[in-house]
């Protein structure tokens, strides 16, 4: 009960400070809309979109993926405030209370999920008025959260191991792009992967390691029903990303119980 | 036993020996001075009390749990100020004392009563819902001291509580502390390197330098043990001076910097003369209480406000003479 309670404090502390400061806020819907309207736009009038995309236009295409994209750099650099937290001395009173440090590690993981996912839903809404074609009934959208939800878990856990091992949060930002940016190259947000096959086999081959992949390929396949865009499967993507989950959620806890001050 | 205990605690890092093999007991209820330099290991100590640190060998308990075998449950039982503020900024007074209830355990329908209890007790009443970005130093950390009482450990640490604090707020700082211990049972250990600090408000006190403890006493004794009022004198020949000094039976401690003595004299107003005749030419002299800050020169042989230990060991030189 008392863990329970200690990781509930430790939720509502980050959901709080997360209402407090709009610039988070606004910041992060702003990079997803330039994303859409300029990139999706300008790539979109350069290419013969019923031969590649059966029709749809590329703005749509990279929709999920910008979902993706969108979940994919909130989530990681969410790890940024265990860097802050440790700078303020705010750490200390977390790790000095009665708790694991698993009630510890989940907590401040609940906490960036939630983040990512009330961005994340921003996005959503704004989907929705923008593109009247995508598929938006009850069930896509609760599919969509499920896998929006289980890369947030991933790549909340990997920031959080990395910003337990940084202390400057300068070191933090420059790891997390070397992670981030190829993952987000790598999931097929912007193109489909199988047209790599014959072209570039191990480019392919690297995407087919990268769960934001999954996540990618399940959205734009929920979103976009047209059998042109099924890659892995619905299936065989929410098995992938629940073993990623799995995987992170221990060497998050294990990271954080060999933690320094 | 004492609420406190530890036995040959040590922590080293790489080829520093910040705490060297610490014996210490510790009263219930008693409020207990680790008095010392800056880099002398007060905060090492604490945090390994604390269980936040791994002493390299030897071990401890507290509130009868040891730090090792049981971290989590010594952690039910103590409560921790830090030395630097460690509140959350962007969140309220209360929030920030309510997220710390949550987290020690304090259930939940008794938070709100305890949070008003707090703010009451640090004299904040009306300040709760403002963010603590808006507080002032003095204010955030009666905040912190407010949080680490919330729930009701059995021993609080306080780590130079009034570290970087205005004289007037320092005062009310220790008035905070005064009240605390008369209202509530609670131990508490201070580390401090202000020696009006260490006397207003500790019951017994370790002088710590380098990781050891020097000398352990109530302040009274301690003071004692150096003996009379400190008569302070600019000589022109300080060495010789020394000298002659020693051989007078009403003093009991000589110590020479530059051409400043600092004489412990037994019964001043009778023995002043004495000490001027031996003295030779004297440009300067005045004669005060023995405070802590003699007794720490007493025993490390420098002062504590020195910074760097180049100064310490040209002082240690210096001193010329302990009579015991």
């Amino acid at each position: 009960m008392n863990q329970l309670n200690g990781l509930y404090a430790i939720w509502l502390r980050e959901v709080k400070v997360y209402f407090r400061e709009y610039s988070r806020l606004i910041g992060s819907i702003l990079t997803p809309l330039l994303w859409l309207l300029i990139l999706g736009k300008g790539i979109g009038a350069s290419i013969d979109e019923n031969e590649s995309f059966a029709g749809v236009p590329y703005e749509q295409f990279i929709f999920p993926g910008i979902l993706t994209m969108t979940v994919l750099f909130q989530s990681v650099f969410y790890g940024l405030y265990i860097v802050w937290d440790r700078k303020i001395d705010f750490l200390k009173e977390v790790l000095a209370a009665p708790l694991n440090r698993s009630t510890v590690f989940l907590g401040k993981c609940l906490g960036g999920v939630t983040d990512s996912m009330i961005q994340v839903t921003i996005i959503i809404v704004l989907g929705f008025f923008i593109f009247p074609d995508l598929e938006y009934t009850l069930q896509s959208l609760m599919l969509v959260y499920l896998y929006l939800f289980l890369l947030a878990v991933i790549m909340t856990s990997l920031g959080l191991i990395i910003g337990s091992r940084m202390d400057s949060p300068e070191g933090f930002s420059l790891i997390t792009s070397l992670v981030v940016f190829p993952m987000y190259f790598l999931s097929g947000a912007l193109f489909l992967k199988k047209n790599l096959i014959d072209e570039a086999p191990l480019i392919y081959w690297i995407t087919a390691i990268n769960p934001a992949s999954y996540a990618v390929d399940a959205i734009r396949y929920t979103l976009i029903p047209e059998d042109i865009f099924l890659e892995y499967g619905l299936s065989r993507d929410l098995a992938v990303l629940i073993g990623f989950c799995v995987f992170l959620l221990a060497l998050g806890t294990q990271s954080f119980k060999t933690m320094k001050l | 036993m004492g609420v406190i205990t530890t036995k040959g605690l040590t922590k080293k890092f790489g080829e520093l020996t910040a705490v060297d093999n610490l014996d210490l007991d510790i009263k219930e209820g008693e409020i207990f001075g680790l008095l010392g330099p800056n880099g002398a290991g007060k905060t090492t100590i604490i945090s390994m009390l604390a269980t936040l640190l791994d002493p390299t060998s030897g071990t401890a308990t507290v509130a009868n749990q040891d730090i090792l075998k049981k971290p989590s449950k010594v952690r039910e039982h103590i409560g921790i100020v830090f030395q630097d503020p460690s509140s959350d900024d962007i969140l309220t007074g209360r929030e920030n004392l309510y997220l710390h209830g949550l987290m020690y355990g304090v259930p939940r329908s008794i938070i709100p009563q305890r949070i008003d209890d707090a703010f009451d007790l640090i004299q904040l009443t009306g300040r709760e819902d403002d963010l603590v970005k808006t507080y002032s130093g003095g204010m955030r950390r009666r905040l912190e001291l407010a949080r680490g009482l919330l729930h009701h450990p059995e021993v609080l640490f306080l780590d130079e509580p009034t570290l970087g604090l205005d004289p007037q707020t320092r005062k009310r700082i220790w008035e905070h502390i005064e009240k605390i211990v008369k209202e509530r049972k609670v131990t508490i250990i201070l580390t401090t390197h202000y020696m009006e600090e260490a006397d207003r408000l500790c019951d017994r006190l370790a002088i710590i330098d380098n990781g050891k403890i020097v000398a352990l006493d109530t302040p009274n004794a301690l003071k004692a043990q150096v003996g009379g009022d400190t008569v302070q004198m600019e000589v022109s020949e300080p060495e010789k001076a020394a000298k002659e000094l020693e051989k007078l039976d009403c003093v009991s401690r000589c110590e020479a910097r530059e051409n400043r003595l600092d004489i412990a004299v037994k019964d001043v107003a009778q023995n002043l003369p004495k000490v001027f005749a031996a003295a030779g030419e004297i440009s300067n002299f005045s004669v005060r209480n023995t405070t802590l800050d003699d007794v720490f020169m007493h025993y490390t042989g420098y002062d504590i406000r020195d910074e760097g230990a180049e100064g310490a060991a040209k002082h240690m030189q210096r001193v010329v003479g302990i009579k015991k």
